[in-house]
């Protein structure tokens, strides 16, 4: 049995290395390079709190932190509303749910490359096809990416199309958990759709609506790929994002102190945000 | 009357998602002046855009890389995940709520703290530009711990007494009694891993700087971005097509499982 003891230690030890090396230091030397400048080659160079000073007078950093609100506040509303509104008409007993389903996710199986290497053609300014669908209604051409007040905008659209397979999903699953007799008793009552909607479908889902937000605001403030690509955080540094910027500190620039600031006050900044987000649904259970 | 209504919408939303993508395949057999104005079909079919891509990038040997990666990595999750997952749920000794709570913090931090400092230790560790930076810190998951931890905890006790009293020694005891009973965990920790790191960009981005040893996805992205593809919209389309390809052919077959995976990891949030 004396050899039973090590065992379970055995089993968790890759785990223990595994922490040590990839989580536990890089999140204390990530502190210690914020009071340092460095560009790996050169010795490291101690600066006292002049990264933080940096930062916060740093505008590029602050329009990238703008510039993710913006996104989240175009991208998340309008996930949840349209996501919502398709889920609600998935569940009213349609025939090839499935197949609806399996369409509207097909966006979230596929690489963000992929999604924003075609959605660059979609909006193309000379060429791309909205705009010959505008120009065909009568519109002008719209400067989708090149317009530095709509190209954020356009980016969270495309974000939207991408993930909101996933919560109509899981948007449906909350759906089939309101149990039917509630919309039995409000029929009786004669109430008509809308009213059904607003009083017994959107209390009860209340929870997988704050889930969706708490997940849309994880992945929005991880927003990279997407302007790498597209814009290259352009036109004047409207769709640079968080991410994008310390990406260019740390791996264009080599300002490794500064990068791993802009990343600790960051990390901060999200973990406050999801903290805030999560209170706010435990006090409305 | 009202469901005729709701199907017109939904078909007309699935045009939305469906005809993106047929317009993207399309586009990337059309002749390169016929782009401009390709709408449903364009006057003949072409490989050129294919032809210039392997021409220009490895993609082959980048798919191959990625298909690579992303199977050591589901492998080691799996492995260590459902190790890590059996002593948390199983077994009984010191320490184990302090684990525990490791796990949780480092689901709780958010990745960009550590990706500056994780790149320092790649470079101190001379593994820039090698299959290790891409394989080795992500051998580790914790959404896939707590998971089999979860599972683990579903199986009846009685199965493990009658192994240990066959003499059964705790690793036969995980990969021989519990991996045959834990199939649909396996399977949603296998998709979610296997995707996650197929799509993954912005780590290769930053520890691979040699084009034959990048993902697939990192070689389109560079692709698209540097002026290789000389604002040739069709080899990038191309490019973007083989990307998608992969992961949309296992979508079709296991479309169901795809889908319930990435559901239950948003429920466990």
């Amino acid at each position: 049995m004396k050899r039973k003891t090590f065992i379970p230690y055995l089993l968790v030890s890759p785990y223990v290395v595994h922490f040590i090396v990839f989580v536990a230091f890089p999140v204390i030397f990530s502190i210690f390079l914020t009071f340092h400048d460095w560009n790996i080659i050169a010795p490291m160079r101690y600066v006292g709190l002049s990264n933080y000073i940096r930062l916060f007078n740093d505008t590029i950093f602050i329009k990238s932190l703008l510039n993710t609100l913006i996104f989240l506040a175009i991208h998340i509303p309008l996930q949840i509303i349209s996501a919502l509104v398709i889920a609600e008409i998935l569940n009213q007993n349609i025939k090839l749910r499935g197949f609806f389903r399996a369409t509207f996710f097909m966006p979230v199986i596929v690489s963000g490359v992929v999604v924003t290497i075609l959605w660059q053609q979609l909006y193309g300014f000379e060429t791309g096809l909205l705009n010959r669908v505008f120009i065909q209604l009568g519109f002008g051409k719209v400067g989708w990416l090149t317009d530095p007040s709509i190209a954020m905008p356009s980016i969270a659209l495309m974000a939207t199309w991408k993930n909101v397979g996933l919560y109509i999903v899981l948007f449906l699953v909350g759906l089939q958990t309101v149990p039917a007799h509630y919309y039995e008793a409000a029929d009786l009552e004669g109430a008509n759709h809308f009213q059904k909607f607003i009083k017994i479908t959107l209390p009860l889902i209340n929870p997988t609506i704050f889930m969706v937000v708490i997940l849309s605001t994880i992945g929005g403030f991880s927003l990279f790929i997407e302007p790498y690509v597209m814009t290259g955080g352009g036109p004047l540094n409207s769709t640079i994002s968080a991410m994008l910027y310390i990406y260019k500190q740390g791996f264009f620039y080599y300002h490794m102190g500064y990068a791993a600031t802009l990343g600790f006050f960051f990390a901060l900044l999200i973990l406050t945000v999801i903290m805030i987000q999560k209170r706010y649904v435990e006090k409305d259970r | 009357m009202r469901k005729a209504l709701f199907y017109i919408i939904l078909i007309m939303i699935s045009l939305l998602f469906i005809y993106p993508f047929y317009w993207m395949v399309i586009a990337s057999l059309t002749p390169e002046n016929e782009l401009s104005s390709l709408t449903f079909l364009p006057s003949y079919f072409t490989l050129s855009s294919y032809i210039q891509m392997f021409d220009k990038i490895p993609i082959i040997r980048s798919f191959f890389n990625s298909l690579f990666v992303a199977l050591s990595v589901t492998t080691g999750v799996l492995i260590f995940g459902s190790m890590v997952g059996y002593a948390l749920s199983r077994l009984n000794f010191k320490g184990k709520k302090l684990i525990f709570y490791l796990i949780i913090f480092t689901m709780t931090l958010p990745f960009q703290i550590t990706l500056i400092p994780q790149y320092i230790i790649i470079v101190k560790f001379g593994w820039v530009d090698s299959y290790y930076a891409l394989i080795i810190p992500y051998l580790m998951n914790t959404l896939a711990i707590i998971m089999f931890r979860q599972y683990f905890k579903s199986i009846p006790q009685d199965l493990i007494d009658a192994a240990r009293i066959d003499g059964c020694s705790e690793l036969r005891i995980i990969f021989r009694i519990l991996w045959p009973n834990s199939i649909p965990a396996i399977v949603t920790i296998a998709i979610l891993t296997f995707m996650a790191t197929w799509n993954e960009v912005l780590w290769p981005l930053i520890v691979i700087r040699d084009e034959h040893l990048m993902t697939m996805p990192q070689l389109v992205t560079l692709f698209a971005v540097g002026g290789r593809a000389e604002s040739q919209l069709g080899v990038k389309l191309a490019s973007a097509v083989l990307l998608a390809l992969p992961i949309i052919i296992c979508y079709l077959f296991l479309q169901k499982y795809f889908i319930q995976s990435m559901v239950s990891t948003g429920l466990k949030e």
